[in-house]
């Protein structure tokens, strides 16, 4: 559940904006950040603070592919597919994930650790292949680097 | 290091340490427009200065960016809003996400200036969901700014004031269209709305706006700076001024490089970006980000501006170049595309909607080995189908490079429905290891 402190965030933010529903996409981030995804009671608090129907949250939420709808792993690895990645190797990154991880893109490891994603250009054509772990870039990515990069996560 | 070709101005401090901080801004000359502005002309002086400029926009469109400020209604009692279109997110393009970890300071005196030269008291920077650091670097320079009295109120001890606020977004191509990202900046879906009315005046909440992408406003301090004569001595006459462009693929230096408009392809890519790597052939190469039609590799010589680019049978854009080499057939290339356009689609009109399903099916069949010579027509027809027939823009970006590519590889197409895609590719034996 968001805590009173994310709530407080959210009024704060409606508060802010000409017309309170600007603040929807920010209040999501709010509980996103709390809560690792969007659990639909969250997504009720979002409603009656903007003074919005619930199900107009929820279909609003689910149009912006980073906005979880369930639970994801602790980490989040989104891996670019985009064109300027796919000359220089992006598929060997994601095969070598896959592998390593012992998932399918899309799922989530086990122990709940790793969520395998791959995403559309992330604005890092001149440093690919790129990975986002969270919100954290990793480019220039070789199989050894991704290796070295998980190994070293906490 | 800068190469000899380089004309720095909008990319001036990219590689001057802690170029972020407000300190070092201003000791590059920082804020010297905005001062100069605010205590000395007029905002209908400024937007003169930007018409006279020639400056057009820089996100991919090329409208003049003065002309589409003119349009805002001067004596108006709404509130009018200025948009910075931060949600940079076209494959290949990776530009504005370097000016605003790099130079936000730059970015925030061109809001500032355009916000004066149209009246605007409130204006939204909508950064990309994922650039994270962008979007934090961005919050640290409006405090710094406020701080320091260029932004708030009384800016530089003047009557004018303006509240600048950084939204993200989450995920969604279509934002960058500015009718989409102002439905997104309202809390809703991102749809694009229809046009007219046009943004300038039904805009954000039905009120007068301006969305001008980040490259763009950041070209409006170094106009009022140093005045619209000297921007038009650079590039050609109808494309005045500097690009930064981005070149990306199994090029030796892939990057970012700002040249004068008007500079040959050929420039950019063998003398910037050093040429092919090792081993390497260009196959084609699209100009300007992922939506505009493919070159063939003797068209290497055009002039990149956006008149020169489009006679030659395709588009400017954002500057974006991509390389496909030997090593992708060009069926792959487009199926690459295609899922893009396809995930980015936003479901709204069926000619996208069904027209990005159907390129995608056919082109993983293509590619899968699966396809005839008949799939060739199917998918040139399809694209001709989604072509000037689909709510906004994005059909037409996913249908001209496909259809370009057929018509221009029409031999490798046929090649590839024979005898399979890894028939035409080259392999240089690379890996990804030791890269």
């Amino acid at each position: 559940m968001v805590s009173q402190a994310g709530i407080d965030e959210i009024r704060r933010l409606a508060a802010s904006f000409p017309r309170r529903e600007s603040a929807l996409l920010p209040a999501l981030w709010v509980i996103q950040r709390e809560e690792g995804y969007l659990p639909e009671e969250s997504l009720r608090v979002v409603a009656r603070e903007l003074s919005m129907e619930p199900s107009d949250v929820t279909s609003r939420a689910s149009f912006y592919t980073m906005f979880a709808l369930r639970p994801r792993g602790q980490y989040v690895i989104q891996v670019c597919q985009s064109i300027s990645c796919a000359l220089v190797g992006a598929q060997q990154v994601i095969d070598h994930l896959r592998g390593r991880l012992g998932i399918e893109v899309g799922e989530t490891t086990h122990d709940e650790r790793f969520t395998l994603l791959t995403v559309e250009c992330l604005a890092s054509c001149g440093s690919g292949p790129v990975m986002q772990i969270n919100e954290d870039y990793f480019e220039h990515l070789t199989v050894e680097r991704v290796d070295e990069i998980l190994d070293g996560l906490p | 290091m800068a190469h000899p070709a380089e004309t720095l101005w909008v990319y001036r401090n990219q590689e001057t340490q802690n170029s972020h901080e407000l300190p070092v801004y201003r000791a590059s000359g920082g804020y010297q427009a905005l001062e100069r502005a605010l205590n000395e002309l007029a905002p209908a002086a400024v937007l003169e200065q930007v018409k006279a400029s020639g400056l057009r926009g820089r996100g991919g469109a090329g409208f003049p960016t003065g002309l589409k400020w003119s349009f805002v209604p001067r004596e108006t009692s709404e509130p009018r809003y200025l948009i910075c279109n931060a949600d940079e997110s076209e494959p290949g393009t990776f530009k504005d996400r370097y000016l605003m970890e790099r130079d936000p300071h730059l970015v925030l005196e061109g809001i500032a200036l355009a916000s004066y030269a149209i009246g605007a008291a409130a204006a939204f920077i909508y950064v990309r969901g994922e650039l994270a650091e962008a979007a934090r670097r961005l919050e640290e320079a409006i405090h710094q700014a406020e701080a320091a009295g260029y932004l708030g109120e009384r800016m530089v001890g003047t009557q004018t004031s303006l509240k600048v606020t950084v939204y993200r977004g989450a995920g969604a191509y279509i934002c960058g269209e500015e009718t989409a990202l102002l439905n997104s900046l309202e809390g809703r879906r991102g749809h694009p709305r229809l046009k007219p009315p046009f943004p300038a005046t039904h805009g954000l909440y039905q009120c007068p706006t301006v969305v001008n992408n980040v490259e763009t406003l950041a070209n409006v301090p170094l106009i009022v700076q140093n005045g619209a004569e000297w921007f038009r001595s650079v590039g050609t006459a109808k494309s005045p001024g500097t690009k930064v462009f981005g070149v990306s693929g199994r090029v030796r230096h892939r990057g970012n490089y700002e040249l004068a408009m008007g500079t040959p392809l050929s420039t950019l890519v063998y003398g910037c970006a050093g040429g092919m790597e090792d081993g390497y052939q260009i196959r084609a190469i699209q100009p300007g980000g992922s939506s505009v039609p493919f070159m063939t590799p003797d068209q290497i010589d055009c002039p990149l501006d956006f008149e020169s680019v489009s006679e030659a049978g395709s588009l400017l854009g954002c500057g974006s170049v991509i390389v496909v080499d030997q090593t992708m057939s060009i069926v792959e290339a487009c199926l690459i595309l295609a899922r893009f356009y396809h995930h980015e689609s936003c479901g709204f009109c069926v000619p996208c909607r069904e027209g990005t399903n159907w390129m995608l099916r056919i082109l993983e069949r293509l590619v899968a080995g699966q396809g005839t010579a008949a799939d060739i027509d199917l998918l040139y027809e399809i694209c001709g189908s989604m072509l000037n027939r689909c709510f906004c823009p994005l059909g037409d970006a996913a249908a001209m490079p496909v259809q370009s590519a057929i018509e221009r590889f029409r031999p490798e197409w046929e090649h590839v429905v024979r005898h399979g895609v890894d028939s035409v590719k080259s392999n240089v034996g690379a890996t990804l290891s030791g890269h």
